[in-house]
């Protein structure tokens, strides 16, 4: 078996482990190219389907286009979306945009704590998440199964041992689980998988004329393009297999102080 | 930095395509070298990403340190004391030949459990021991439990040679004592290899510090190991994962765990010990293939509609797996409460769980000696990092091979309360093989038989218990019969009940709603219950829609062959919704009420059902007297005469 379809088969055990054991269960939908990719492998396991929700938490200064992008797959893949803000924080105006907060207290509030509401508020017990373990240092750290306590908090000191795809599905009440079946993929992983099963990605993943492109999307204040002059996914893969800069390295936040990611995730940061 | 302006750094060829990943795991005592020697392979594979290195080695400069190796991995804050950003840790790599992934960065004080969770995905290990400090410990347990959890491909490093001055002797002497304590354990030495990972000796690059070496670099090591287990040649095993209807098809979702299975093929589902044949292979947006082998996840309809559901085991007839409720295992106990023989645990294997309890301890193991611990209280239990051989008995039957044979149906794990404690492996016993009568077993196993027999009781009420079973859409007539089809049975002066689906909703069943999931609940308690009335000789009549077929049949399972009578009530919708007794085709239709049969949810009508009753073409009192004439034919047919 080619290692492609040895990742999907993979993805797809651990999405359907988690469709089995979660009678609440929801997935995060960023719009990127991973948790769409997520997606697509939710729809190879349930044979076209998608059985559970899709999150999508808006900071509302995402990138225009990628909210058009959200709805029109929600149409035509005909799915069932939940979209949650920190609808107190943005009345308020307590965003890094505003001037009021730095960017990784905007993302703890707008992100981190919309989260947690949406959460909250319809009681998912396992929420699927579509990181990865070569993003950066502390998803590296992650379990597929990982179990997330009261306050959303990561205890990475003490994670479960899982052995053989037996994977933590008992879990106390008020906890949450969180499932990352994209774990063991990578960057280029998720491309060559764009590229053999002609996902559709959003169109900001390629050079536009001025010779620039996304790697990894976010907010638009809080992202920046990088050069490249990729216009499809095979010359993105040719890229990246020749590039040293790291995937988020256009990703302002994770840089305003050296530990502001791992801070982040620890608190219940996707 | 000393060691970079001496070690010529060669540019290895780019990578065209890695057509494979191999999995790895890197072992070995603490402060053997592990991180140092990841970081060295990043960087000698050229894996790094640009700038990394140089940014490294000014922050060790501000702090005025010597720059570490081990710095690159050592991403968490927990785990690093000096004042850097790392903002990435790629634990992927690349050769020539092949791209690795190191499953676990180690580093991690809670070591075991991660070694552990690493080592169990792995297909090949790296164990370091420190030239230094020679055979510690860790060296010792590490070995052993790479070798119970079933990896083969490994490679002993001995590390850190610049510190015993590249001395030939020194490495033999290691290489001696290690390979004595592999074949204690019953691993057979395979490959030692003198590196030092802070300088880059035999990395990447052959040490010119060592002329005496002509083995293999450890990257020309790791391209020898084999990818992928041999899985494929073994006998099938196809464990459900779950059972889906999507678009009026129930699938099997499940992945081929070992061997392959066909379009066509016969299956034999255990534990229920239900045949049926595979009709379609179902994979979505994929070429369609008759074939579905060891690893992949797909999912199968069959032929005939059997009842099968999450654990069941699917083989083939000619080489099943063993189906019992006891085996002998080796386990390694992570928890933090001693594995004790008192407490029930959670047996999760492939995808079947059961309570279990441990029969035996035989014999608890220090893992870093294999010498036998001995408790000083007398009590017997197996601590946590003890690793034992152990006696496990199941609540249900549990299906299973043992691990040598069939490595995914020979392995397991051990939940205490919420959390995975421990991981083992079924060891060989005189274990006996599965019967062809195995009526016995599964769920008749725990059966306790009164001294008053089924028969005994069939012959006082001049008749057997069974299960007549009224299935049809709401409004079709099952309630009217039943009702009808009670009174003139008592009249006759046989013992009747009738279950009644919206009697028993309002009790047994009031936690329920109508969702699939609930639905089969509903019917899998009123079967049962039935099976209980019917076991007391009853003649029990259930009138539940019951909409889909798969929960008939488990209902039909829980029965005796031919006391279970399936009648098919059958009205056409348009006649059901005309009558609506109940108001509730309307309600259906404003949208009210979700879920319902016929106009939200689907109904699947019986296929071989015992009797069919057109109620659009035949009275109450004509429904009746079917069923009691063909009652009246098994009769004459069966105990009831005696």
């Amino acid at each position: 078996m080619d290692y492609l379809s040895k990742l999907e088969n993979q993805s797809i055990y651990i999405l359907r482990e988690a469709f089995n054991k979660f009678e609440n269960l929801a997935m995060l939908w960023s719009i990127g190219k991973d948790s769409t990719v997520l997606l697509w492998l939710a729809r190879k396991a349930f044979f076209g389907h998608v059985p559970f929700p899709l999150v999508h938490v808006d900071t509302t200064y995402k990138i225009p286009s990628m909210i058009e992008y959200r709805d029109r797959l929600v149409r035509e893949w005909k799915l069932e979306l939940i979209v949650g803000k920190n609808e107190e924080a943005l009345r308020a105006g307590q965003t890094y945009p505003n001037g009021r907060l730095s960017r990784v207290a905007c993302c703890s509030l707008l992100k981190k704590d919309a989260l947690k509401q949406v959460l909250e508020k319809h009681g998912f017990t396992g929420v699927i998440v579509g990181v990865r373990r070569d993003e950066e240092p502390t998803r590296a750290k992650e379990r597929y199964f990982s179990p997330r306590d009261k306050n959303m908090e990561w205890n990475v000191e003490d994670q479960p041992p899982e052995l053989w795809d037996q994977f933590k599905t008992d879990y106390a009440p008020g906890t949450h689980i969180r499932i990352h079946p994209l774990l063991h993929w990578t960057e280029i992983n998720i491309w060559e998988y764009i590229e053999r099963e002609n996902i559709p990605v959003i169109p900001l993943y390629f050079a536009n004329a001025k010779g620039e492109r996304y790697r990894s999307l976010g907010c638009a204040p809080c992202t920046a393009p990088i050069k490249s002059q990729a216009r499809t996914v095979r010359e993105i893969i040719e890229e990246l297999r020749n590039t040293k800069t790291t995937e988020r390295s256009g990703r302002a936040q994770d840089q305003e102080s050296e530990d502001a990611f791992e801070k982040l995730r620890r608190d219940g940061y996707m | 930095m000393k060691t970079l302006e001496t070690k010529e750094f060669t540019e290895r060829p780019a990578v065209q395509q890695a057509t494979e990943q191999l999995k790895i795991v890197i072992v070995g005592h603490v402060d053997h070298g592990k991180s140092t020697f990841v970081g060295r392979l990043f960087y000698d594979t050229g894996s790094l990403p640009e700038g990394k290195l140089e940014q490294l080695q000014r922050a060790a400069e501000r702090r005025g340190a010597p720059f570490e190796w081990a710095n690159l991995m050592d991403a968490l804050q927990s785990e690093r004391d000096q004042n850097i950003t790392i903002d990435t840790a790629q634990i992927w790599f690349k050769t020539a030949k092949r791209q690795y992934v190191i499953i676990d960065a180690p580093g991690h004080k809670e070591f075991l459990k991660n070694m552990i969770t690493g080592a169990a995905s792995a297909e090949a290990a790296l164990l370091l021991i420190d030239a230094h400090e020679g055979v510690q410990e860790n060296s010792r347990r590490h070995g052993y439990l790479l070798h119970l959890l079933g990896i083969r491909q490994m490679a002993v490093l001995v590390n850190k040679m610049d510190l015993e001055g590249y001395s030939e002797r020194r490495f033999r002497q290691i290489e001696a004592e290690y390979s004595a304590w592999l074949k204690e354990v019953g691993v057979e030495a395979k490959l030692f290899i003198p590196i030092s990972a802070r300088n880059g000796d035999n990395i990447a690059g052959r040490s010119t510090n060592m002329p005496w070496w002509n083995g293999p670099t450890v990257v020309e090591a790791l391209d020898q190991f084999v990818v992928g287990a041999p899985l494929l040649n073994l006998p099938l095993r196809f464990p459900i994962q779950d059972v889906y209807r999507f678009d009026e098809r129930r699938i099997l979702a499940g992945r081929v765990e070992s061997g392959q299975l066909k379009v066509g093929s016969r299956l034999l589902f255990l534990p229920s010990n239900k045949s049926s044949s595979v009709k379609t292979i179902e994979r979505w947006n994929a070429p369609s293939q008759d074939v579905a082998r060891a690893g992949e996840s797909i999912g199968i309809t069959l032929t005939e509609q059997i009842f099968v559901e999450r654990g069941a085991v699917a083989c083939l007839e000619s080489e099943p797996p063993l189906e019992l409720t006891w085996f002998k295992a080796r386990v390694f106990w992570m928890g933090r409460e001693p594995l004790r023989k008192e407490r029930p645990y959670k047996l999760k294997l492939v995808t079947q769980e059961t309570d279990c309890w441990v029969e035996k301890i035989e014999r608890v193991l220090d893992a870093s000696t294999l010498a036998s611990v001995e408790r000083t209280d007398g009590e017997q239990y197996v601590g946590r990092h003890e690793v034992a051989e152990i006696t496990l008995r199941t609540r249900k039957p549990i299906v299973f091979d043992v691990h040598q044979d069939v490595a995914p149906m020979g392995r397991f794990v051990l939940v205490d309360g919420f959390e995975v404690s421990g991981g083992g492996i079924v060891a060989p016993a005189a274990y006996p093989r599965r019967t062809s009568d195995s009526s016995l077993k599964s769920s008749h196993l725990y059966w306790s038989s009164g001294k008053v027999t089924r028969e005994h009781r069939a012959r006082r009420n001049g008749h057997p218990g069974c299960v007549i079973w009224l299935t049809g859409l709401s409004g079709s007539g099952k309630s009217t019969i039943a009702t009808e089809l009670e009174r003139e049975l008592f009249n006759l002066g046989k013992q009747t009940y009738v279950l009644d689906g919206d009697n028993i909703r309002h009790g047994l069943c009031s936690d329920l709603a109508f969702s699939p999931r609930d639905r089969r609940e509903n019917i899998r308690r009123v079967g049962e219950v039935a099976k209980l009335f019917a076991d007391a000789g009853l003649i029990v009549i259930t009138a539940f829609i019951s909409p889909y077929r798969a929960d008939r049949e488990l209902a039909r399972s829980m029965l005796p062959k031919g006391q279970f009578v399936e009648v098919y009530v059958k009205a056409p919708l348009e006649v059901c919704e005309k009558r609506d007794t109940k108001g509730l085709y309307a309600r259906a239709r404003a949208n009210e009420l979700k879920e319902f049969t016929g106009i939200s949810a689907p109904y699947e009508p019986p296929e071989s059902p015992e009797l069919v009753l057109p109620t659009d073409q035949l009275t109450v009192e004509e429904c009746v007297n079917l069923i009691i004439e063909h009652l009246h034919l098994r009769d004459h047919e069966t105990i009831v005469s005696i």
